[in-house]
């Protein structure tokens, strides 16, 4: 223990404690000037940024095997913070607009980000619990932040209920793996279970359990019957952030423990993660095909991508396929984080003061009217189907070619027979958008714009030059650890 | 395996009989004069007014979950006391930081007016 | 000495009349109280597993401590909402807040 390790913790350590100081320094600021706290909340965040990139490379253990820093968490950390950037400049205009602008909601959102943060690094399953409640409380309290709209009320009621019902399955499979293993840390458990020192019934039960509470926080299918109600109840900007980042940071524990803590009980976890994908991929994309309201929609679809990144999960229960397998899952989230933040931003630009404008009918005319939106919107539309040029079909190749290399080839089968039919409803937006007539009524806000242009950009950009981020991503090294 | 449990029996038997005797013997020796106003539910004080089942105020729920919180959290606190002629500085820089987090929770809901009894 | 097993069944129980209350309840107060439910056959079970397993490592009674704080802040959180919602609909049945459908 030395102070090495307060520094291998510093990027939760300052969004963390700048959340505290900003709860206090908010209570001096005057209502109608919350921009100042937004402007704040910004500052800590480009600090976190540069502590991470100022460390990249490192790789070390913290306080006693609790925190891990690596590259696969150096680059979730990024990832986790620009998206944190994002949601803010999103959220800034939209709070206005809808009446709801309170300084409590950045803050709200940083202690929501720290989670995320101490989440990419845990290295014990005591702080993946500690960093899944972290992440999941502020965001309860963020679902409800129009209150006293009925819709936003139901939407925290629901996400609260089943969220602590899931969290509930994960402590106890923690707490199985624990009698299992007879230890909490995650390179620990590697060794209890190389050295077959487990009780497997526990184990097996353990991870299962495990497998439940996350894969309901990253809506995967049996476990997504919230999604739909909390995206479309939910302030806009908040589903934004909870579908790009509560997402990332569950895929980041997924990952984490299956893949590099029990990559010796793959037996029992392979033939469930399979299942889950192939389901997931499958009901997520027939059931958005049926929606009308666009956030309900991009629900449907979060689902559908969850399953796709899901796919990553049995693809590496086979050892030589893990590391290129863990890539195409980070590569796949940061195509999906990039994609929807910037759908979401344009289901933003659409909605009207009083939280209409939300039907898929409402975007006929976008064309005509804001030639630059519409053009942004078919870009994601596009990048979600997976279409070149953009990063979707960029991060959908990466990830099918690493399942085929698991000879997995039916699941990859599946996971293009779903992308087939997800460009139905994708492509509908487009032709709404530009084949019918309409008079939509849509904003003009420089920030929202901004975060959609740069959002566009990374779409288009990635899509045809990907080198840089691969090259990024293949620094990463997740299984080096405990070998 | 047995003798632990007769103990803990022989202290219940004891733990019953001793208040037992001394309200047995009040009620035997007492002398017993009731009047009305001995037997009213406040000897001294005010008489009650209204239904006993009414609702609370909304302000003393919010009271009872901050209190909830803190309760808990100092379950925190006490490993760190026992321990605390044992630690090293910055373990003892780590329970202040924990107590002054506390204390900015606790100001954010004084200045948002929680704590006054509305 | 009471096996270890006996602890798991117990827990496995708590957890089960946890998960059987937050399914089939319909006041919202009373699915909290089954979620905290399982949250203490989650303790049950780590302290049992401390206690047989590993008696010298602190990790099984931390995490019991770590799970109780977090247990607070969630019904906090919850019992918060819960009021914000009885307060405007005078009702916490969750059938009745069901505007979308699920």
């Amino acid at each position: 223990m030395d102070w090495q390790d307060f520094l291998s913790v510093l990027p939760f350590i300052i969004v963390a404690g700048w959340a505290t100081i900003l709860l206090l320094v908010d209570l001096w600021i005057p209502a109608n000037r919350k921009g100042i706290t937004a402007g704040l909340a910004v500052l800590g965040l480009i600090a976190a940024i540069a502590a991470v990139i100022s460390r990249f490379g490192i790789e070390r253990e913290a306080f006693d095997g609790m925190i891990i820093v690596d590259g696969f968490s150096s680059f979730l950390q990024l990832l986790f913070l620009g998206v944190g950037v994002i949601a803010i400049a999103q959220a800034y205009d939209y709070l206005r607009r809808r009446d709801i602008e309170r300084g409590e909601y950045y803050i709200l959102l940083l202690y929501s980000l720290s989670g995320m943060l101490l989440m990419a690094s845990a290295g014990d399953l005591i702080v993946v619990f500690l960093a899944v409640e972290l992440l999941s409380i502020p965001l309860y309290v963020l679902a409800a932040f129009a209150i006293p709209k009925a819709d936003s009320e139901e939407s925290a009621l629901k996400y609260f209920l089943l969220g602590a019902f899931a969290s509930g399955f994960l402590v106890y499979g923690i707490a199985l793996v624990f009698g299992s293993t007879g230890t909490t840390a995650l390179s620990g458990m590697v060794a209890a279970i190389e050295s077959a020192e487990t009780t497997p019934i526990l184990l097996l039960v353990g991870s299962g359990m495990i497998l439940v509470g996350l894969g309901f926080k990253v809506a995967a299918v049996p476990f997504h019957m919230w999604t739909p109600d909390v995206y479309q109840g939910a302030p806009t900007s908040v589903t934004s952030f909870m579908a790009v980042g509560a997402k990332a940071g569950g895929f980041a524990a997924l990952l984490r423990i299956f893949i590099s803590a029990l990559p010796g009980a793959a037996v029992m976890w392979m033939p469930l993660t399979m299942w889950i994908a192939a389901l997931t991929m499958a009901w997520g994309n027939i059931a958005a095909i049926s929606q009308t309201n666009i956030k309900r929609m991009l629900a449907y679809s979060s689902i559908a991508h969850a399953g796709y990144i899901f796919m990553a999960l049995p693809a590496a229960a086979t050892p030589e396929v893990a590391p290129e397998a863990v890539r195409a899952a980070l590569f796949y989230l940061v195509t999906y984080a990039i994609t929807n933040l910037g759908a979401w931003g344009v289901v933003l630009a659409m909605e009207k003061a009083e939280g209409s404008g939300l039907e898929i009918e409402d975007y006929s005319g976008l064309g005509k009217k804001r030639p630059a939106l519409a053009l942004a919107m078919a870009l994601f539309m596009l990048s979600l189907t997976g279409i070149p040029p953009t990063v979707g079909f960029m991060g959908k190749f990466y990830l099918f070619q690493v399942v085929i290399d698991a000879n997995l080839i039916w699941l990859a089968l599946v996971g293009v027979v779903t992308s087939l039919i997800s460009a139905y409803y994708y492509l509908r937006v487009i032709v709404v958008m530009y084949m019918r007539d309409g008079e939509p009524e849509v904003r003009s806000e420089a920030l929202l714009n901004s975060t959609i242009f740069i959002t566009a950009f990374g779409t288009f950009f990635f899509g045809i030059l990907p080198g840089f981020l691969l090259k990024m991503i293949n620094q990463v090294s997740l299984l080096d650890l405990f070998r | 395996m047995l003798e632990p449990w007769i103990f803990i029996a022989l202290l219940l038997g004891a733990g019953m009989l001793l208040p037992g005797v001394t309200i047995v013997a009040n009620w035997l020796l007492a002398p017993k004069k009731p009047n009305p106003i001995k037997q009213s539910i406040y000897e001294c004080g005010i008489e009650t007014v209204g239904e006993t089942y009414i609702q609370l105020k909304g302000g003393y729920y919010i009271y009872a979950l901050i209190f909830v919180v803190f309760d808990i959290e100092a379950v925190f606190m006490f490993p760190w006391a026992v321990a605390f002629d044992k630690l090293q500085l910055y373990m003892v820089m780590e329970g202040v930081i924990f107590i002054l987090i506390l204390a900015a929770g606790l100001a954010y809901a004084w200045r948002k007016g929680v704590l006054e009894w509305v | 000495m009471i096996p270890l097993s006996w602890y798991i069944l117990v827990s496995a129980a708590l957890f089960s009349i946890g998960i059987y209350g937050a399914l089939a309840r319909r006041n919202a107060l009373a699915i909290l109280m089954a979620i905290e439910l399982m949250l203490n056959a989650v303790n049950l079970n780590l302290v049992a597993f401390w206690r047989y397993l590993t008696p010298n490592v602190v990790a099984g009674k931390v995490f019991v401590l770590v799970v109780f704080a977090v247990a607070a802040s969630e019904v906090a959180v919850g019992l918060a909402l819960i009021i914000s919602i009885y307060r405007r609909r005078h009702t916490i049945a969750v059938e009745e807040i069901d505007m979308m459908k699920w």
